[in-house]
């Protein structure tokens, strides 16, 4: 049996399978790729579409259809996790 | 609107089983799902380590402009008033067309400074300290 997970706000965290050289390199310039950029004020908020669940439900929204209005954009760590 | 890396399927039932009761109806904004944490990198505020968003709350302008953020750790919740303030603060700078700016602590109603060559050194005349806290 594996070991207990604390219940929290943060997701338990991944444990990484010991890999090959080659896969670590692989890995290592993948994440260069990805490397996240820090958002600037003042500078346009880049632009996405994803499935969402809307009052019953399931829809895709884009960023661009809500030019014209003020949105707030909230990211969580993950549903039910209490605060 | 919302975002996490949860299903849509999680958000429903989410939404179903527990916020519905909080608030006595359905959650009135969407709630999007960013499984693979690309929305939350473009924002620079996914945890790779983790595989989740941190608390990142983007204030966006209706020409798709960012005018404010704010990025939190889990465990601690974010002040929906203070967002709320400051988008009312925005929208109010946006209306007058930056002839009137909003001062630390101003709410609707509070004192709003028009910047000027008269402001320049004056504005203790106009606006005191005391107005940056609650009244």
């Amino acid at each position: 049996m594996g070991e207990k997970i604390k219940v929290g706000c943060n997701r338990p965290k991944l444990t990484k399978v010991q890999q090959t050289k080659e896969e670590i390199v692989e890995n290592n310039m993948m994440e260069n790729e990805e490397e996240q950029v820090m958002i600037k004020v003042g500078k346009p908020a880049p632009l996405f579409s994803a499935p969402a669940f809307h009052k019953g439900d399931f829809v895709n929204v884009n960023l661009e259809d809500y030019k014209g209005k003020w949105v707030l954009l909230c990211f969580y760590p993950g549903d039910f996790t209490f605060v | 609107m919302s975002v996490s890396v949860d299903s849509v399927f999680v958000h429903k039932i989410w939404n179903d089983n527990e916020l519905s009761k909080m608030i006595g109806k359905d959650i009135p904004y969407p709630m999007l799902s960013d499984q693979d944490g690309s929305i939350g990198k473009l924002y620079g505020i996914y945890d790779e380590e983790s595989g989740v968003e941190t608390r990142g709350r983007f204030i966006i302008d209706p020409d798709g402009i960012i005018q404010g953020f704010e990025v939190l750790t889990p465990p601690v919740g974010r002040n929906v008033e203070e967002s709320i303030r400051q988008v009312k603060a925005f929208q109010l700078v946006r209306a007058t067309e930056g002839a009137e700016v909003t001062p630390s602590g101003w709410k609707p109603g509070k004192t709003t400074l028009k910047p000027g060559p008269h402001l320049v050194g004056n504005v203790w005349k106009e606006w005191k300290v005391s107005e940056a806290f609650e009244d």
